[in-house]
């Protein structure tokens, strides 16, 4: 089982979604979240003062997948992401231990 | 009595009055989300206190003793004794009418400083200080202008308090932020309005408010108001063109806080000429001003004081600069009972007037108030704690949070 996360353009987290929808995903899990890459921040100015704002606002996908999926997932999740232009995002795996659906309790392949 | 002027002053009453909530929303805005509720209440704060004491002392130490030519008022009004329905010699409306549209006035005057000296005012130390300051610095300074008092007698004008409000206000907002001192972190740390449409929201009020303000000062319903009201509007739209050309060719951009900055800078300086000058010299007045005062908020970065909300910038600055200008342009062929300035074949005499009664309420509003914020910051205190103030005075001082989002249950009921 993996955790595939996924920083995304908040613009862009409809066609994630539904991209993500396409190749069997279920369910995940989306947060509003701010960090900065290559792509840095930009510029404010508020009467004649000048702020730098460092952290951009991004979306933060998280999906848990079965081992077989992952490629399927991650090549959806990118093709639906990407503009080409500077700060479209990353796509990372990691390795799951457990999962455990609240409601009945089901283990691991049986919970994704 | 005229039971047109006395409709109208009615109305322009409350229009003046609806102007504090306004300016209210305008500075609330502009700070951090976790002050804006202490902002708002210093504001709202204000229609309670001086509305109060506007009845029991301030009216009769401003207007008392009208037209004496002297200092300060008289007793005779305490209380609002001896103020009833019929009109005072010489004006058509009420004389309660008058009380209650000069405690507008009262009201939105200390509230001004408020901006300047955000984020970092105790509760109780600042309404210590404005009750204070109504009955030492208001009270008097209208008098002198707006109850024939030495100034008045002098020949200065003031339409609607370019001097005793703006002038007045800014001043005192400058002593006040040399004795409390800058927040902490400035200029380091940014500060950025949290919701510039508060902001913008405020400023549409004060815009529409600003009506009753000005052409409410005719204290009648005839032609000098409705050039008043002209010349309101008119200054705050070239004011806002003059801001946004400066701030854009400085800057880059043209921004929404730049427009209401503006718009403000020139209502505020429109507000001593509104009805003396006319239509094309209150649009020049206000499109000068736009800029001037785009120039002026640099200044607390040059000399360090840390005018949060550029009170001084735009209020100190424009009611100078449309007081002065008012020696200028002032004509009788607008109102006879004004003066005409320079530009209209008065000579200097009113610009050297403009000039000392501006000067002189710079001078004592800033050493009074100067005095009154150090008496109050050296025994109750006028300052909240470090502590305090980068946890949000809206907690620290109220006990509220203004924008509770999100569903997590984390607050649970005590009693």
């Amino acid at each position: 089982m993996k955790l595939v996360t996924c920083i995304v353009k908040p613009f862009k987290i409809d066609e994630v979604k539904q991209a993500l929808k396409d190749v069997g995903v279920q369910g995940m899990t989306v947060s509003e979240v701010q960090g900065f890459g290559r792509q840095a921040g930009h510029t404010e100015v508020y009467r004649g003062a000048e702020y730098t704002v460092d952290f951009v606002p991004k979306v933060r996908v998280e999906v848990l997948v079965a081992d077989t999926d992952v490629e399927r997932v991650t090549d959806a999740v990118v093709a639906a992401a990407r503009t080409g232009k500077i700060g479209d995002g990353k796509v990372w795996v990691t390795a799951v231990e457990q999962i455990i659906r609240v409601r009945t309790g089901e283990l691991d392949h049986d919970a994704v | 009595m005229s039971s047109g002027d006395t409709a109208w002053v009615l109305m322009a009453t409350a229009l003046v009055l609806f102007m504090t909530p306004g300016l209210a929303f305008f500075y609330g805005g502009m700070v951090r989300a976790k002050h804006v509720l202490a902002m708002l209440m210093q504001n709202v704060f204000a229609m309670g206190l001086i509305g109060v004491l506007w009845v029991l002392v301030g009216f009769s130490l401003a207007f008392g003793r009208y037209g004496d030519g002297g200092f300060i008022g008289g007793f005779e009004y305490i209380g609002l004794r001896n103020v009833g329905e019929a009109p005072m010699a010489g004006m058509t409306i009420p004389f309660i009418l008058f009380a209650a549209y000069q405690m507008t006035f009262a009201i939105i005057t200390p509230a001004l400083i408020t901006g300047a000296t955000a984020d970092r005012l105790k509760f109780g130390g600042y309404a210590v200080f404005i009750g204070l300051w109504m009955v030492f610095v208001y009270a008097p300074i209208a008098h002198w202008v707006f109850a024939g008092g030495w100034l008045a007698q002098r020949g200065a004008l003031d339409f609607a308090g370019g001097a005793v409000v703006h002038v007045n206000a800014g001043a005192a907002a400058l002593a006040v932020v040399l004795v409390v001192g800058r927040r902490a972190n400035w200029p380091r740390e940014a500060m950025p309005p949290h919701s510039l449409p508060l902001t913008m929201l405020g400023t549409g009020i004060l815009w529409f408010g600003w009506f009753g303000f000005n052409a409410g000062s005719a204290l009648a319903a005839n032609g000098v108001a409705a050039q008043a009201a002209m010349n309101t509007t008119i200054a705050a739209s070239a004011a806002m063109l003059g801001w946004l050309l400066i701030e854009r060719a400085k800057d880059g951009h043209a921004t929404t806080l730049g427009a209401a900055s503006g718009a403000v800078a020139g209502l505020v300086a429109i507000t001593p000429c509104a009805g003396y000058v006319n239509t094309l010299s209150a649009l020049l007045i206000g499109f000068l001003t736009g800029g001037v005062c785009f120039l002026a908020i640099s200044l607390k970065f040059r000399f360090g004081y840390d005018d949060a909300l550029d009170v001084i910038g735009v209020h100190l600055v424009g009611g100078l600069f449309g007081s002065v200008l008012l020696g200028l342009f002032a004509t009788k062929a607008v109102n006879a009972a004004g003066a005409d300035g320079l530009f209209f074949g008065g000579g200097l005499h009113l610009l050297g007037e403009q000039c000392l009664a501006v000067g002189v309420t710079l001078v004592f509003s800033f050493v009074v108030s100067f005095a009154l914020a150090k008496a109050i910051h050296a025994t109750m205190g006028l300052r909240v704690s470090e502590d305090d103030e980068h946890e949000g005075l809206d907690l620290s001082l109220h006990a509220e949070t203004a924008y509770a989002f999100g569903e997590f249950g984390s607050m649970g009921r005590i009693r």
